[in-house]
């Protein structure tokens, strides 16, 4: 049996410090192909968006399922979605990310319409607000939500959009939705097979579409069924080390788990950048389980028991 | 006559800094902001917006953090409101 290609050290700092993995055309074209056929046509422009929609999604042939079954239940054999979940860098991402046997929570097919739904049935053609999913989550550990694009995206055709760094934050959904924009943001243009794995609390919303066709990306949430602690390959986790020299720095740090957790958004307020920080070890000392964990000397000096 | 709002989410508390974050809204309907619709912000700092016209008409408190919450992050904490009174014809 071949071992699983689980996230590296430096990986599981990058989606520590900004809740995201992207791996570009990783999913094979046949896979995209089948899921396409799968999801069904987007009936033809003409009756109200709401209706296009439920027509869309009973007529398709991805499966209703309930939360809280097993993940490895919800698809059956030989579907689209179940042989991309069954290729080895998503399973070893998925297990380092959330740990063995996680819990589906919900899926959705998100097609977004071109102009031409819009002038003949109505509407307005605007992008979505920018969120966080689900609602206020104030613990520890993270559900993984993989975006799946089985596409190639343009830019016209608008694309997710996402705040790297923000799903640390504590919001209730949309109530951030007054934020149009935010330095740093990104947007999903991509070929097709690209799959983005998000911590649930990243801040994103869907691109307006300005092009032809319709623009379809497939929504996979999951829980995990065990403490997410060293689900990773710890073999590429350096042992702890002294703390590297802070501010007076004479020249470039090469790249580690550390300056990764320390490296800022754009969008990074100048005094809250430093409780991202604080709150990005605090992530990786629940996910590497080790609590004695520290970065450039942000806990040391805040749990200094001298000060006490 | 309409409003046209700008909110700018800045760095710090102080108005010359930089810009973060930014919203649009126009009351006189020739433009349609709408979200991720510019990766560049408007302006450089709040200053900048004030010297093209804009009139600051909110900014948000500096309030101090409960003992506790320290270091729970939410919203962005440096907003403000701007605006323009822009003429219609009738």
């Amino acid at each position: 049996m071949t071992a699983l290609p689980l996230l590296n050290a430096l990986d599981m700092a990058r989606f520590v410090a900004r809740g995201f993995l992207r791996f570009d055309g990783v999913v094979p074209a046949d896979i995209n192909t089948q899921f396409l056929a799968e999801a069904g046509e987007a009936p033809e422009p003409g009756a109200k968006l709401r209706q296009t929609y439920g027509r869309l999604l009973a007529g398709s042939g991805i499966p209703e399922v309930p939360p809280g079954v097993p993940l490895s239940a919800a698809y059956a054999q030989g579907s689209a979605i179940e042989r991309l979940l069954d290729l080895p860098l998503v399973k070893g991402a998925i297990q380092s990310l959330v740990g063995p046997d996680p819990v589906f929570d919900h899926h959705f097919l998100h097609v977004t319409f071109p102009p031409a739904y819009y002038e003949a049935g109505g509407g307005e053609n605007v992008s979505q607000h920018t969120h966080q999913d689900s609602t206020i989550d104030p613990q520890a550990g993270f559900d993984l939500q993989i975006m799946y694009y089985p596409h190639a995206v343009t830019r016209p055709m608008g694309g997710t959009r996402f705040v790297p760094g923000t799903h640390l934050r504590k919001v209730s959904e949309v109530a951030l939705g007054r934020y149009q924009n935010i330095a740093g943001q990104q947007h999903m243009v991509c070929e097709a097979g690209t799959l983005l794995f998000l911590h649930n609390g990243i801040w994103h919303g869907g691109g307006v579409n300005h092009a032809d066709r319709t623009r379809t990306m497939f929504k996979i949430r999951m829980n995990p069924s065990a403490p997410q602690v060293r689900r990773w390959d710890m073999a590429t986790l350096p042992d702890a080390s002294a703390q590297r020299p802070i501010f007076f720095v004479k020249s470039p740090r090469p790249e580690t788990v550390e300056s990764l957790l320390m490296t800022p958004e754009p969008w990074f307020e100048q005094d809250t950048g430093r409780l991202e920080y604080v709150n990005r070890i605090k992530l990786w000392r629940h996910l590497s389980g080790d609590p004695a964990f520290d970065a450039d000397y942000w806990m040391s000096r805040l749990e200094n028991p001298a000060r006490a | 006559m309409r409003q046209k709002v700008l909110v700018l989410y800045l760095a710090n508390s102080a108005l010359d800094a930089p810009t973060v974050a930014w919203a649009v809204y126009d009351g006189t309907g020739e433009t349609r902001p709408m979200a991720g619709d510019n990766d560049e912000a408007p302006y450089r700092t709040g200053v900048d917006a004030l010297k093209d016209g804009w009139r600051l008409i909110q900014a948000s408190q500096i309030l101090p953090h409960s003992r506790g919450d320290e270091f729970d992050l939410a919203y962005l904490k440096y907003e403000f409101f701007f605006e323009k009174l822009v003429e219609m014809q009738p």
